[in-house]
């Protein structure tokens, strides 16, 4: 996978350099292209990546995000260090500026306290949930996000799960591979998509790109968000109770903060009503996830599709049971256009901050 | 129309069947035993003037030459591939369909094939439900859909609003269809295997004929490749059945996602097995909405014929 803006050095043509006389080391200043690709960064003599601006690690980064910002930056690793980690980061990170995680890993004030120079956070999820924002706020730590990376993947998540849900296409599939066609005849009937009332929770990029393809099926749109926005003509609601009650299907897409928590609760449920569909690909705690399986159990709501849980990976089995659920493990940004997308907005914002340049992706307030 | 005698053809959602029964004399095919059949239909022949069929049993010409009383075949669905049409022109039967009121349905289902089959969702789904998510390092990555060319076979109403959809997940469109079709902007192919080896996803929407049986071969296949979807949405001998599944097994072709299949209900049970795969049962035009407005087509058509006046969607 070519990444643009990198690189991609002919390997035969660049090697590492050998010491081969008792002259004192030199110290080079490795133009990127001098490296290649083909040694693990791990390889690459200290010497040569001292100098590389430290970006401090939480978890191990897939093998194509180390492989690609490697050469760029030289990360600690302090799960490699038989320290505790407030250790390890007293000993080391004293003086580190900028912090990469990938995954949903907590930063939180504790660990923020143990960096008196932080300045970035960078994290390769859409979602900022696991930061606390507010004390990078408070300390001056500035955090970008993906961007626009995912919009497109997990809008089409989004309207997959919506329309599996309504034409049951999962369980008919499942009722197929059971061999129960010749024997039970056609599956039950499913429901219409064109007509229905569509409320977005949240119009920010992926609930936008939500909205332009399902009215291209026919969907009426309708949306809640923290604020009206001035240049769309779909119907605004202050209040998702009161979105719910106009609507036939809930598409969830907003941030998770702490005003979000359970927005979507009893209340919304019942507003949306027994024919109601709840398409959740934002986070899990946007949903008061017992009570959307007790809704679901008792008929009150007519289905739902998710993305995202509570407490993945766990899953309430009771929705195991049901053919108007669909369920998926969180992968809506799981393509090599995402993953590549992603890669290169963590890369971008890294080198603009360790360049003085403006940040590609800040989160707003 | 209460002496309008009515053969029904195959079992339905309640309320055609209801209705057909309140306003007509209703004559129920599947009933009788097979083997009993040409007896039931000897025996009723002078009182049925109108069939209603579907893809599943229609008016072929030996089911024709068994009513001589027939005046009107009124079909459940818009494919006709199981009408004999040459033979009710001949006879001055009428033949109507239900188009229009199921193309957002069917349209809405190719698109939503393409991304359960893309994007793995019928995958994911059995997965969670297995009990198998305990932990979350799987990286296994799917098809992105958005921007991927989409290419049409049969340009018709069906595949018109199948172009609509994609195009709003910025999806270049192509297509093939007998002849040119002035007023779009999409790209066409003269040739079906031009288009499969131009596009990522391939969507069977054309009529079934003589000329379109088979139409997406091992050699369409081959050139949509290990990459490729291929959806379809038509009837299922569009494709030749057996190729595809080799091309399936062998890695030939990406994916397949089937709302029908040449022996309907019996389905390949080779297929059972594989993940880049999708199987509905012929629910193309599955849906409270929409078969209530086919069956109140056919039942407008019916009373029509019945009362002289200009029949609603006539074919025939």
């Amino acid at each position: 996978m070519r990444l643009s803006g990198l690189p991609i050095p002919e390997p035969s043509k660049f090697s590492l350099p050998v010491l081969k006389t008792r002259q004192p080391l030199r110290r080079f200043a490795p133009a990127p292209a001098m490296m290649s690709v083909e040694k693990p960064a791990a390889e690459t003599p200290a010497v040569e990546r001292e100098h590389l601006p430290p970006v401090l690690l939480l978890r191990p980064l897939l093998s194509h995000f180390h492989d690609a910002l490697a050469p760029k930056f030289r990360f600690l690793k302090p799960w490699e260090s038989p320290l505790p980690r407030d250790e390890f980061l007293a000993a080391h990170a004293g003086d580190v500026r900028a912090l990469l995680c990938v995954g949903p890993f907590p930063v939180d004030a504790g660990l923020l306290a143990c960096l008196p120079k932080l300045e970035l956070v960078v994290t390769g999820s859409a979602g900022v949930n696991h930061i606390d924002v507010a004390e990078c706020r408070r300390r001056g730590i500035a955090v970008t996000n993906a961007g626009n990376a995912f919009t497109d993947d997990v809008a089409d998540y989004a309207v997959a799960l919506l329309i599996d849900v309504l034409r049951q296409i999962s369980a008919a599939d499942r009722y197929v591979r059971r061999g129960l066609w010749p024997i039970q005849g056609d599956y039950p009937l499913g429901r219409k998509l064109g007509g229905k009332r569509v409320g977005i929770v949240g119009l920010g990029s992926i609930g936008s790109a939500v909205a332009k393809r399902l009215e291209a099926f026919g969907c009426t749109i309708l949306y809640y968000s923290r604020s009206r926005k001035p240049s769309i003509s779909y119907k605004f609601f202050s209040n998702v109770t009161n979105l719910a009650a106009e609507s036939d299907v809930l598409v969830i897409a907003c941030a998770l903060t702490t005003e979000t928590y359970h927005i979507i609760n009893k209340e919304v449920m019942q507003a949306l009503g027994r024919d109601g569909i709840i398409i959740n690909v934002g986070r899990g705690a946007l949903v008061d996830e017992n009570e959307l399986v007790k809704c679901l159990m008792e008929e009150e709501i007519g289905g739902a599709g998710l993305d995202v849980f509570e407490n993945e990976p766990a899953v309430p089995q009771e929705l195991f049971h049901m053919d108007n659920v669909v369920l998926s493990h969180h992968r809506a940004v799981f393509t090599p256009e995402s993953f590549h997308g992603v890669l290169e907005v963590v890369l971008g914002n890294l080198e603009a901050f360790f360049s003085n340049r403006p940040l590609l992706t800040p989160i707003s307030e | 129309m209460e002496s309008l005698g009515v053969l029904l053809t195959f079992p339905t959602n309640s309320y055609l069947e209801e209705e057909l029964s309140k306003r007509c004399k209703l004559f129920r095919l599947w009933e009788t035993p097979p083997e009993k059949r040409r007896e039931f239909l000897r025996a009723n022949a002078a009182s049925i003037r109108a069939l209603v069929g579907n893809s599943g049993v229609g008016a072929d010409a030996e089911m024709i030459d068994a009513l001589p009383a027939l005046e009107i075949v009124a079909s459940f669905g818009v494919g006709l591939d199981k009408v004999d049409l040459a033979k009710c022109r001949k006879k001055g039967i009428r033949v109507t369909n239900t188009p229009d009121v199921l193309t957002d349905d069917v349209a809405d289902l190719a698109i939503g094939l393409a991304l359960a089959t893309m994007r793995r969702i019928c995958e994911a789904d059995r997965y969670v439900r297995s009990g198998a998510w305990k932990a979350k390092g799987d990286y296994k990555l799917t098809s992105k859909f958005s921007g991927k060319t989409v290419g049409i076979i049969g340009l018709g109403r069906i595949g018109l609003a199948i172009a609509e959809r994609a195009e709003a997940f910025d999806c270049p469109i192509s297509y093939y269809s007998r002849s040119e079709k002035p007023h779009t902007n999409y790209k066409y192919h003269s040739s079906v295997v031009d288009l499969a080896a131009n596009c990522h996803v391939l969507i069977v929407a054309c009529a079934l004929t003589e000329e379109t049986r088979h139409i997406v071969n091992r050699e369409v296949m081959d050139a949509l490749g290990p990459k490729g979807v291929l959806v379809n949405v038509g009837r299922g001998a569009h494709v030749d059945e057996p190729e595809l599944v080799s091309a399936l097994l062998e890695g030939r072709l990406g994916g397949a996602a089937l709302d029908v299949f040449e022996q309907e209900p019996h389905v390949p049970e080779q297929l059972f097995g594989l993940d880049n795969v999708v199987l509905v049962p012929h629910a193309g035009s599955g849906t409270w909405e929409t078969r209530k407005a086919m069956a109140d087509l056919v039942l407008g058509n019916l009373e029509a014929h019945a009362t002289n006046k200009p029949l609603l969607t006539p074919v025939v």
